[in-house]
């Protein structure tokens, strides 16, 4: 009884060997970086309402028009980098970089969209609760997509590595994520900072 | 002395084994071994409490006479902010890390972590923030002084206008401490997910990996609610944004959101897994299984959750709505539940065991009687009438300790002892070690037991001077403070000489159950190597005929004997 009962534990899966938890650790690393934007988004809602000045002076709004454009780009840019996992699982490997290219692009094209943005306000970091929250939320994502697209620049160049595969596709896997969260992260921004005026 | 349930592997692992590195100078480079990794965590650690020792007998000194005379009261405010920030994030928290990384593994038969350099950056950065720290004892206008909460708006006043100031190296400090620590966290909870010895199911593992993985998933759901209020502090600081200043429309009472929302769950992070080390050694050393074990796991879990919505108990005093104060008192008392579960599951192991009173057991039972005193205290602060009775008081202060020191503490060191022969492969010795312990227990209830009079008599705290009124409890708390440094002599001695000449330890000098104890001490690089032992049981079946861990010669033996 107690033996039958032990050989069938023998084949449980429970120990998977050094490499493979690449992924694992990144969601969870994810996870715990979502926190951070949370706590701005909370400190963002709770001044909102509660602050007695909001916009600095002489500022009534803030323009929608170029910050949608931008939302817009990077929006889809998630749609392409998924088609450029899709060229990598089927080993069409230049349709990938080039696809991987344009995700890089378009990510470029979102940071050069926030500088023009950044250059044309009126206000700065130091013009009261609004200016502050501002600037700190937009460059800390700013920041990410910084980040996103060097570390695909980085994954571009190991794509010309022979053999750089066979271990799996966790480095493009991981880099993709995290740009889906660099893109949620920003539509729930664009909605505080732009959408709730 | 009938042995049923820890099976041959014991014996056989006492046999020659290759592979347990024996040079000393590993432990002073970048080392991706967790074994190595959690040594020095621990010994950086233990030389931090020292050092957070030696502020904290400053301190006392100062409080033994009434009048302000020993420091500058500025001076003072930057000794017990130093206090408090080196004892949590350079003591605790790299401790745990160090007791944590050490036995994770072998408890769940995995060859080492699941991201080795990840995890040696995670103990490198420890040296690095702790000199950011310390520098700022250097720098013009002396550290941070403004609590280890660094509220605002105390803590955005600079002064003297210097951009390298002690408040924003503090900040720096912290954030650093935070990355080594999520670094940590994820490193633990991929390892405990994915890396388990086969037949190793949720519930087979020891309560130790339980309260671990809960601390850890604790440390990064809370932790970033911190590094996201340090970054706008920070920003407030030294370049004028006004997220927590209230002269530019800020909110000061936001940060104390920030804070309280990973700092009170923190206390669970730091508890949680000396719970785990209280679960492991109970059951061990009173040769009883663990009463409860599915209900103490859980109970795990019900402690992070609960912790998560509790914070506002640190604020009822700072303009907080009474229906929050409401809300918050009820889910503050609501986490009495899971912590008395595991309370009643510890005394119930305990009653009518066999209980062997070595040091570490001591410590633990020295624990869990404190700990059952701070706790009705924390119930007692968790009430609003109460809390804004004696918030702020020296009543607080010693809840606190008796939570920090006499319990987590406590704790590490039960921890210490317990797994010392099995990590060093010597023993310790025990008289020095019943000293060790005689000094501790006696120092820490003279130093905070008198202070709860002091607070509820009105002692503020965080003042250099005080009313003569409340002398005798200090003078008594002072007494216990310089007999804690005392404490401290008997320990090292024991520490370094037994490391270096003490008995050899046999593989499980303790007759425990438990993966680790099946290898040898030390164990060697890759603890189990290919060899994992499939697990049938959790490893508390004392005196029960349940084995462990799966034996492919015991069963051969017995089904021959059996036909």
């Amino acid at each position: 009884m107690t033996t039958s009962k032990s050989e069938a534990l023998l084949h449980t899966p429970g120990h998977i060997k050094h490499d493979g938890h690449n992924l694992t650790g990144f969601i969870i690393f994810l996870c715990s970086e979502s926190i951070i934007f949370f706590a701005f988004f909370v400190g963002y809602g709770v001044l909102k309402i509660t602050a007695p000045t909001w916009y600095p002076d002489g500022v009534s709004g803030i323009a929608v028009k170029e910050p949608l454009i931008n939302t817009i780009i990077l929006v889809s840019s998630s749609f392409v980098i998924y088609f450029a996992e899709r060229y990598l699982h089927k080993k069409n490997y230049w349709g990938f970089r080039i696809v991987w290219l344009l995700t890089m692009i378009m990510g470029a094209y979102f940071v050069y969209g926030q500088y023009v943005e950044w250059s044309e306000l009126t206000f700065s970091l130091n013009s009261g609760v609004f200016g502050s929250l501002f600037y700190l939320l937009t460059g800390f994502h700013g920041l990410h997509v910084i980040t996103g697209i060097l570390l695909m620049g980085l994954m571009l160049i190991r794509s010309f590595i022979p053999g750089n595969y066979d271990k799996g596709e966790m480095g493009v896997e991981s880099i993709s994520l995290f740009w889906h969260f660099v893109d949620v992260i920003w539509i729930i921004l664009f909605i505080l900072i732009y959408v709730w005026q | 002395m009938t042995i049923t349930n820890y099976d041959e592997r014991v014996l056989k692992a006492s046999h020659p084994v290759p592979g347990a590195p024996n040079n000393w100078r590993r432990f002073f480079g970048f080392n991706t071994d967790a074994k190595v990794i959690g040594i020095q965590y621990i010994v950086t650690a233990l030389f931090f409490l020292l050092l957070g020792g030696l502020l904290g007998m400053l301190i006392r000194g100062e409080l033994i006479t009434p009048p302000s005379d020993l420091f500058d009261p500025s001076v003072y405010n930057g000794l017990y902010t130093m206090h408090g920030t080196v004892m949590l994030f350079l003591f605790l928290f790299p401790v745990l890390s160090g007791l944590t990384n050490l036995l994770v593994p072998p408890m769940i038969g995995a060859p080492d972590m699941a991201f080795p350099k990840l995890n040696a950056l995670a103990f490198w950065l420890v040296p690095v923030f702790s000199i950011v720290l310390l520098a700022s004892f250097f720098v013009p206008g002396g550290p941070a002084s403004s609590g280890w909460w660094s509220y605002p708006p105390v803590s955005i006043q600079n002064p003297l206008g210097h951009f390298l100031n002690g408040q924003m190296l503090w900040i720096v400090a912290i954030g650093l401490s935070g990355v080594s620590s999520i670094i940590g966290a994820l490193n633990f909870v991929t390892t405990i997910i994915q890396m388990r010895a086969p037949g190793m199911g949720f519930f087979k593992m020891p309560i130790f990996i339980w309260t671990v993985l809960a601390a850890q998933i604790l440390q990064l759901l809370g932790l970033p609610a911190l590094t996201g209020g340090a970054i706008m502090l920070f920003f407030d600081l030294n370049f004028g944004t006004s997220f927590f200043n209230p002269e530019t429309g800020g909110d000061p009472v936001l940060f104390q959101h920030f804070f309280w929302f990973y700092s009170h769950p923190a206390v669970y992070v730091m508890v949680l897994p000396v719970f785990g080390i209280f679960s492991e050694l109970f059951p061990a050393y009173s040769r009883k299984p663990l009463f409860g074990y599915k209900f103490v796991a859980v109970a795990s879990f019900g402690i992070t959750i609960l912790s998560l919505v509790v914070w506002v108990h640190h604020m009822f005093y700072t303009g907080t709505p009474m229906w929050m104060r409401n809300l918050f008192m009820f889910t503050t008392m609501l986490i009495a539940v899971p912590t008395g579960v595991k309370v009643f599951a510890w005394i119930a192991t305990l009653w009518g065991g066999n209980l062997r009173l070595n040091t570490p057991m001591l410590f633990c039972l020295g624990g869990l009687f404190n700990f059952i005193f701070g706790g009705i205290t924390g119930v007692m602060l968790a009430t609003v009438p109460i809390d804004i009775h004696v918030g702020n008081t020296y009543f607080v202060v010693a809840h606190f300790h008796y939570i920090i020191f006499n319990t987590i503490a406590f704790g590490i060191f039960a921890g210490i002892y317990h797994w010392f022969p099995k990590f060093t492969g010597r023993m310790f010795y025990e008289g020095l070690g019943k000293v060790h312990f005689a000094l501790t227990f006696i120092g820490a209830t003279l130093n905070w037991l008198p202070l709860h009079w002091a607070g509820l008599l009105g002692m503020p705290r965080r003042v250099a001077s005080y009313d003569p009124e409340f002398a005798i409890w200090n003078v008594i708390a002072s007494i216990g403070a310089f007999m804690l440094g005392v404490a401290s002599i008997p320990f090292i001695l024991n520490m370094v000489s037994s490391w270096s000449r003490g008995k050899k330890a046999p593989p499980n000098p303790w007759g425990a159950i438990g993966l680790e104890w099946l290898l040898p001490s030390p164990p060697p690089h890759e603890n189990f190597e290919d060899d994992i032992p499939t697990v049938l049981n959790e490893p508390y079946n004392y005196g029960l005929n349940k084995p462990f861990v799966f034996d492919e010669e015991f069963y051969i033996s017995k089904a021959l004997n059996d036909s």
